[in-house]
């Protein structure tokens, strides 16, 4: 009797498939490259944690096959801040949406970036609410229609790129579910990355938005990624607002060094206390590097 | 025996510490019950300020001062607004140089120091509270001067100690705590009466 | 098991009650605190802050209270004892993830010095007035534990005393302090950490293939892992089953909240604890908890020197509310007196199990003061009349 298994089938929780996704939508594609990430950098999935918050991207943390967390709406970094603090040898990712990452939980956002935490926020960007049935969100971009801006969107939507720059984060990169091979090998650096670093993820929702705004169904979202994306590694993040059926700037952005929370935290207390005081999370935070 | 203080000046002068190592030289080295309340408000410095302070032989069930048995006055603002609030014969605690007690306060004891002089005498205005604190040890005899001088450590900043140390022995000589009794009552009393 | 000496200051000190529950938190063996600066509480932060490097924890102040509560949950995943701790505006801030903590079974420490309300209210001064809130705020059915110390003494005590709770039941346990018992300095004696009796959470050892977060046998509470050990769970604030994975059905909810409500109510006997005085003959019953039990004191002597028959029971346990002994106590006493610095909470639970019984008194109070002892005498003696 021959077996088929799924390649993913490690890290994803089988048991739990059909997912709820719609046809076309891109966040099992975003899913998919987490899971190829996680293989490629080897980090041990035991010490791997994913943290959510609400929304059809907030499911992610409930298929896969590892330490995960289904929080509240907009909660998830502070519950992923608690989680990595607590025990600094867990690799955590935050892989959640736009509208549970910056409009409900906006300001974990920045203070996140701000404290350097060392966390890795995954934030797929379909610019609108998707479970709630396709309400404006801070991401989408005017004139585009949504069930609560009927006549179109008229506020100025956040450009994350440059928010999470301007924040502090120590990795800034933008990519499509379509640039696959390019997304999953931006997440296998954030997840290398220490410090707070981010990937904002261009995802078609068909059934909500795309439809909607005549960009059409999955597939044609995904042709319009691949005629309007512009490849811009280093762009100045002020520069690549994403306007409405317009060009979309990717890249990685921002690769920097800072210091993250725990480190700053030890070396500070370290200066106060001298050696009154031992460096909290030191010994262990380095095994996920090896 | 339940005897209510009310310690009181202006923000910056030390005097939640004043109720805090007297209460805490009560509860702590003189085997008796001692809770201190202190009044808080938005301003962090400057305007009348007080720490409140009952203690007792026993248990404490209500907290709080009722109308004090001791008011301890470093500034006229304080004394102007807590000086109404006293029992008959209370002992009124004052720092002579900058309270003015007018002709009120016939019917208390009151004790002057020029606390704040004598600090500055010594080098520093800050220890001006724990000159208090020796006069209010020696003139109230409430709490053993033992139990004071095992108060002070660990409840003023530690590079400050020994020059708060050195405050609360002037004070408490200048209470008369040395010889046994206190000199100054009546002439204090006098100054008031006529000013 | 007993205290990790790290945290344990064991000696006599003069402290505020704040000051208390931040040594009573560590020697407890809280190491993890998330919290945001509100009045009356900073205090607790701030002593911990200064406290926990050397007792090998982390302090962090979250950008609100929203990711206070939300760090903490995070944390006690982690495998850490976790508390915050806020007043007012805050708690309700709270609510939210505090209910997450409910459905996700999180144990964990809230502690709120209650203050003037509502909204702003009285950022300096006292109120009584959300207890209610701890035991109904976060939407959804639920039971909750809750604490009231009166002291600075018991803020020390009664705060490890909550961390074992939370462990046991594996349930957030509100510590309802008031501005008054907060802001108040005593003598707090720490005792030496082999005498402090600690309770840790019931840790899984079966297989790991056969782990399922949410089975219980016997206690209602189920066994909990860490994040990091390998057991590769899932925990959702959406309602589970046994394997943790949501399900939206209504066999699903009923079994998940009948647990969450039983594992509390089927052990409330165990859980409360109450401080009794004169009871037993009493006529007039005074029921009180946190400030207001010190306050009432007064009241009851002089009423007793005027030949009145009145007791006092100190709820010390608010949440889950001591039923049955009110109940029973209803058909003994004339009269329940309650004072609270509110304008009716925990009065209504004692006039619900007093079952018309025995008349219920409520003394209000507004908030901002505590109450004048001569007011709840005058009720004292209207209720003996």
């Amino acid at each position: 009797m021959s077996q088929l298994t799924h390649p993913m089938e490690s890290i994803l929780r089988m048991n739990r498939m059909p997912h709820i996704w719609c046809p076309g939508c891109g966040i099992g594609t975003a899913m998919t490259a987490l899971a190829e990430a996680l293989n490629k950098t080897q980090i041990p999935l035991d010490k791997v944690a994913v943290v959510s918050g609400i929304g059809c991207t907030g499911r992610v943390a409930g298929y896969v096959k590892l330490d995960s967390f289904h929080t509240t709406h907009g909660r998830a970094i502070p519950f992923a801040t608690g989680l990595k603090l607590a025990n600094p040898e867990l690799k955590v990712v935050v892989f959640s949406g736009d509208g549970d990452l910056v409009a409900i939980g906006g300001n974990h956002f920045i203070h996140a970036a701000r404290r350097n935490m060392d966390i890795a926020v995954f934030c797929v960007n379909n610019f609108t609410y998707g479970m709630t049935g396709g309400q404006l969100a801070p991401t989408t971009p005017p004139p585009a229609t949504s069930t609560t801006t009927p006549y179109g969107a008229y506020e100025q939507p956040f450009n994350l790129a440059h928010l999470a720059d301007s924040a502090g984060a120590s990795y800034v990169a933008r990519w499509t579910v379509l640039h696959i091979r390019r997304l999953t090998k931006s997440m296998t650096e954030a997840l290398q990355k220490k410090g707070f670093s981010f990937v904002e993820i261009i995802c078609p929702c068909p059934t909500l938005y795309g439809r909607r705004n005549r960009i059409g169904d999955g597939l044609q979202e995904m042709q319009f990624y691949r005629d309007n994306c512009i490849i811009q590694h280093g762009a100045d993040t002020r520069t690549i607002d994403i306007k409405f059926r317009d060009k979309i700037v990717i890249g990685k952005f921002v690769d920097r060094e800072r210091p993250t929370f725990l480190d700053a935290l030890n070396s500070r207390l370290l200066e106060a206390l001298g050696n009154r005081y031992e460096p909290y999370g030191k010994v262990t935070e380095n095994a996920d590097r090896n | 025996m339940l005897t209510e203080i009310r310690f009181s000046g202006f923000g910056g002068q030390g005097i939640i510490r004043c109720g805090y190592i007297v209460g805490k030289a009560c509860a702590l080295f003189d085997n008796k019950y001692a809770t201190m309340a202190q009044s808080f408000g938005p301003e962090a410095r400057g305007s009348a300020c007080s720490s409140e302070l009952v203690v007792s032989d026993e248990r404490i069930f209500y907290p709080y001062m009722t109308r004090p048995h001791i008011l301890v006055a470093m500034s006229q603002d304080a004394f102007d607004k807590f000086i109404g609030e006293v029992r008959d014969g209370a002992l009124l605690l004052i720092d002579e140089d900058l309270v003015k007690p007018g002709n009120r306060i016939i019917k208390l004891k009151t004790f002057a120091v020029p606390a704040t002089r004598i600090a500055e005498e010594m080098g520093n205005k800050v220890i001006a509270n724990l000159i208090m604190l020796g006069f209010f040890t020696a003139v109230t005899e409430l709490v053993s001067l033992e139990a004071m001088r095992q108060a002070v450590p660990g409840s003023v900043p530690e590079r400050f100690l020994d020059l708060n140390l050195k405050g609360f022995e002037r004070g408490y000589e200048f209470g008369g705590g040395i010889t046994g009794k206190m000199a100054k009552p009546e002439k204090a009393m006098e100054s008031a009466v006529s000013s | 098991m007993r205290a990790d000496p790290k945290g344990v200051l064991t000696g006599d000190h003069y402290l505020d009650g704040d000051q208390a529950c931040a040594e009573g938190a560590l020697a407890a063996g809280c190491r993890f605190f998330a919290g945001y600066p509100i009045t009356p509480s900073t205090e607790i932060a701030e002593r911990f802050a200064e406290r926990i490097p050397e007792a090998a924890g982390v302090f962090v102040q979250m950008e609100d209270e929203l990711a206070s509560m939300a760090a903490v949950l995070g944390a006690a995943w982690g495998g850490k004892k976790a508390m915050t701790v806020t007043s007012g505006p805050g708690f309700s801030l709270m609510m939210e993830n505090i209910g997450l903590g409910v459905m996700m079974e999180v144990p964990c420490v809230v502690a709120n010095v209650q203050r003037g309300g509502p909204s702003t209210g009285l950022p300096t001064l006292p109120g009584q007035a959300d207890m209610m809130q701890a035991r109904w705020g976060s939407h959804g059915d639920y039971e909750i534990i809750a604490l009231s110390p009166n002291s600075p003494q018991e803020c020390f005590d009664l705060v490890i005393e909550a961390f074992n709770l939370s462990e046991q039941y594996r349930v957030p346990v509100m510590f309802m302090m008031d501005e008054c018992v907060g802001h108040l300095t005593e003598k707090v004696s720490i005792p030496r950490p082999e005498s402090i009796e600690i309770v840790d959470r019931k840790w899984y050892r079966g297989r790991k293939e056969n782990y399922l977060p949410y089975a219980v046998n016997g206690d209602l509470v189920p066994a909990m892992v860490k994040a990091g050990d390998g057991y590769r769970f899932h925990a959702t604030g959406l309602t589970h089953d046994e394997r943790g994975y949501p399900s939206t059905t209504w066999q699903t909810q009923e079994k998940c909240v009948h647990r969450l409500v039983n594992k509390i109510r089927q052990n409330a006997e165990n859980i409360i604890k109450v401080e009794k005085d004169n009871v037993d003959d009493a006529d007039v019953l005074v029921v009180s908890y946190g400030i207001s039990s010190r306050v009432a004191v007064p009241a009851i002597q002089q009423a007793r020197q005027q030949g009145i028959r009145v007791g006092h029971l100190r709820l010390i346990t608010v949440w889950p509310f001591p039923e049955k002994m009110i109940r029973e106590l209803a058909g003994r006493v004339k009269a329940f007196v309650m004072p609270e610095i509110n304008y009716g909470q925990m009065v209504f639970e004692v006039e619900r199990c007093a079952a018309g019984k025995a008349e219920t008194y409520l003394v209000p109070h507004g908030g901002g003061w505590v109450h004048d002892p001569k007011n709840i005498l005058q009720v004292i003696e209207a209720a003996a009349a």
